[in-house]
């Protein structure tokens, strides 16, 4: 007998099919109320199969509502919702067959340990019994937890909870999956540690939805996105055509005087979109290419001996894409920004403090 | 290329058999759950011992036993009753905590049979019960409890009582699927177990009580289940409290089951 070097666990066959033009996972004028909550108002989508699509959005933007549509836990008041061609409210028991999901809550229990997390999950998934504990042995060496896996759940910190989350949700090999804000309350630490998990994952033709409140992270892990608000897409598209779109980069500069800040805002405003953002001893500068623009505002100042005190390169946040599209801030301020770098970029005035996407 | 095949659900054989599988693996996942927080292990047996030493030795003595009978016999049978009854409190809280961790959301979403989440925890507390009861019977027997009517008898007492925990599990499922969490399960529970466990012929003979308590207290569940547990293990005409009994939890079971299952569909 011939042993597959994989278990034997087929994606049961499904309508759907590569060739056909229907997205991996679709969403047809989907909405969803809660009381007088429109959770969902209209909500369009279509994700490639094999890509990784992120929807971006502030707190009750509808983008949790969206998952849980997808993944059969609710139902939608009207709309079509379809996984690999399937219908999540016609067949249900199939669509979680071909699904994986991993919440913002990280859904594993505490009071076992980890291996034991993944045993259950394999039994009930129904892998045939002798796969069982190769599958679980096999994601706790993925996730750099096997050290851990034998410990209960409850001693095990953020990052680890959401590794193992992130596993359980593979453990049936699912062509689907779906991440609800997988990084959410996570330390950069972790958080870099868990994006370099998903970025494996990706390779292997995966379709992956995500859903995410940081720009940074739909930027990095998604191959496209749609920002949603109140419901409904708001805009849509890979990250740098969303990013030149709605929101550019600033340049920060500033200088040990006034007016050399003036002097410069002269100087460089052929660089920038919009006329120069001049605050006393400081210019911001929307720009497009913010790596171009840095080396032509530096050549530029050197060659008018004006000096800089510092500059720093900012990326659009989430909260800057939303007042570009909506004209309003997201209810967090300031606090969508990932790991604090923006914060320690205005403080620090860190030169060229960003790698630019 | 086309590929057009249809999904095909497996046969029905396959389904009950995987159904019967993932009830088992939660039913072991929840007593795994037992056995690892000591505050459950503590909840589970100590307390119950507690009662019987408390009513055999400090309220025993005030109370007067029917006719012929000791005082830690006629209470066996209603503090078996009584531990089932609390117990069955546990099935609305494990659910209610699962619902609040995400796990239930979990389960919910994977390919496995969705009934077995009830059905596992379920019958993951009708195993606990079965433990608890026979420490019971253990420290009874240690405090003087003498079943005189033979193993037969006693274990279909024992059987019949565990069965009324078990309907009453269902009850608490649907308690726990409603609760927003497990302190609020757990309010919701002792204002209406306290009466029926309280007011019962468990502790005390209900002629004992006022008169207007007794009609209550004489034909209400709880009662009956031990009025038929003590006639199967002490003696006594065991038919009408027995046909009694198992009407009440029958029927507690068909009214439950199906609400507690049209719960869990909507949970969340």
């Amino acid at each position: 007998m011939v042993l597959a070097t994989h278990d034997p666990v087929t994606v049961p066959p499904t309508p759907y099919a590569a060739g056909m033009n229907e997205g991996a996972i679709v969403l047809q004028g989907v909405t969803k109320r809660f009381g007088d909550v429109r959770a969902l108002d209209g909500l369009d989508l279509s994700v490639p199969p094999g890509t990784v699509y992120g929807l971006l959005g502030p707190n009750g933007a509808g983008k949790t509502t969206a998952v849980r549509v997808l993944t059969t836990l609710i139902r939608p008041d009207q709309g079509h919702a379809r996984v690999l061609g399937l219908d999540v409210m016609e067949r249900p028991e199939e669509v979680r067959s071909v699904i994986g999901l991993a919440g913002q809550y990280a859904a594993v229990d505490e009071n076992l340990t980890g291996r034991e997390n993944l045993r259950l999950i394999g039994i009930l998934t129904h892998l045939p019994r002798p796969a069982v504990n190769p599958r679980a042995a096999e994601l706790l060496e993925r996730f750099e937890l096997t050290e851990a896996a034998d410990r209960p759940v409850r001693t095990y910190s953020g990052g680890m909870r959401r590794r193992l989350d992130l596993a359980a949700a593979l453990v049936h090999r699912p062509p689907v999956l779906f991440l609800d804000e997988p990084t959410t309350g996570l330390d950069p630490h972790s958080r870099r540690e868990l994006w370099r998990v998903i970025e494996e994952l990706v390779g292997s033709g995966t379709t992956l939805l995500l859903t995410t409140q940081y720009l940074e992270e739909a930027d990095r892990l998604a191959d496209r996105i749609a920002v949603v608000d109140g419901g409904r897409v708001i805009a849509e598209g890979t990250a740098a055509e969303l990013k030149a779109r709605m929101a550019s980069t600033t340049l920060e500069l500033s200088f040990h005087d006034a007016r050399t800040a003036a002097d410069a805002s002269e100087l460089l405003r052929p660089l920038a979109g919009s006329p120069p953002l001049v605050e006393g001893t400081r210019v911001e500068l929307s720009v497009d290419d913010g790596q171009r623009a840095l080396i032509d505002a530096l050549r530029d100042l050197d060659r008018a001996g004006l000096v800089l005190a510092s500059v720093a390169l900012r990326e659009p946040s989430l909260d800057d894409v939303f007042l570009a599209l909506t004209g309003r801030r997201t209810s967090g301020g300031g606090g969508d920004d990932p790991d604090g770098d923006r914060a320690q970029a205005d403080r620090g005035r860190v030169p060229v403090g960003r790698k630019i996407g | 290329m086309t590929v057009t095949s249809t999904a095909v659900r497996p046969p029905t054989v396959v389904r009950v058999r995987r159904a019967v599988a993932d009830a088992r693996a939660l039913t072991w996942r929840n007593l795994l759950t037992y056995v690892r927080l000591p505050q459950l292990v503590v909840f589970s047996t100590i307390q119950p011992i507690m009662f019987v030493l408390i009513f055999r030795y400090v309220f025993g003595g005030a109370i007067q036993p029917p006719p012929g009978q000791s005082y830690v016999n006629f209470l066996m049978p209603g503090i078996f009753v009584q531990s089932v009854a609390f117990g069955a409190v546990g099935t609305g809280i494990g659910l209610a905590e699962d619902m609040g961790k995400g796990l239930i959301e979990r389960f919910r979403s994977l390919p496995m049979a969705q009934s077995s989440v009830l059905a596992g925890r379920t019958t993951a507390d009708l195993a606990r019960n079965v433990f608890v009861v026979f420490l019971m019977a253990v420290v009874g027997f240690l405090v003087g409890f003498r079943a005189g009517t033979g193993p037969l008898p006693f274990l279909a007492g024992v059987a019949l009582l565990l069965l009324f925990g078990y309907a009453l599990s269902w009850v608490f499922v649907l308690v726990g699927l409603g609760a927003a969490n497990a302190e609020t399960a757990q309010a919701v529970a002792f204002p209406t177990l306290f009466p029926l466990v309280f007011a019962s012929s468990a502790f005390v003979p209900v002629e004992s009580m006022p008169g207007w308590l007794q009609a209550f207290a004489a034909n209400q569940p709880v009662s009956v289940t031990v009025d038929a547990v003590r006639a199967l293990m002490l003696g006594g005409p065991t038919i009408s409290p027995v046909l009694q009994s198992s009407a009440w939890t029958l029927g507690i079971l068909a009214v439950f089951v199906p609400l507690a299952a049209r719960r869990y569909r909507r949970a969340i």
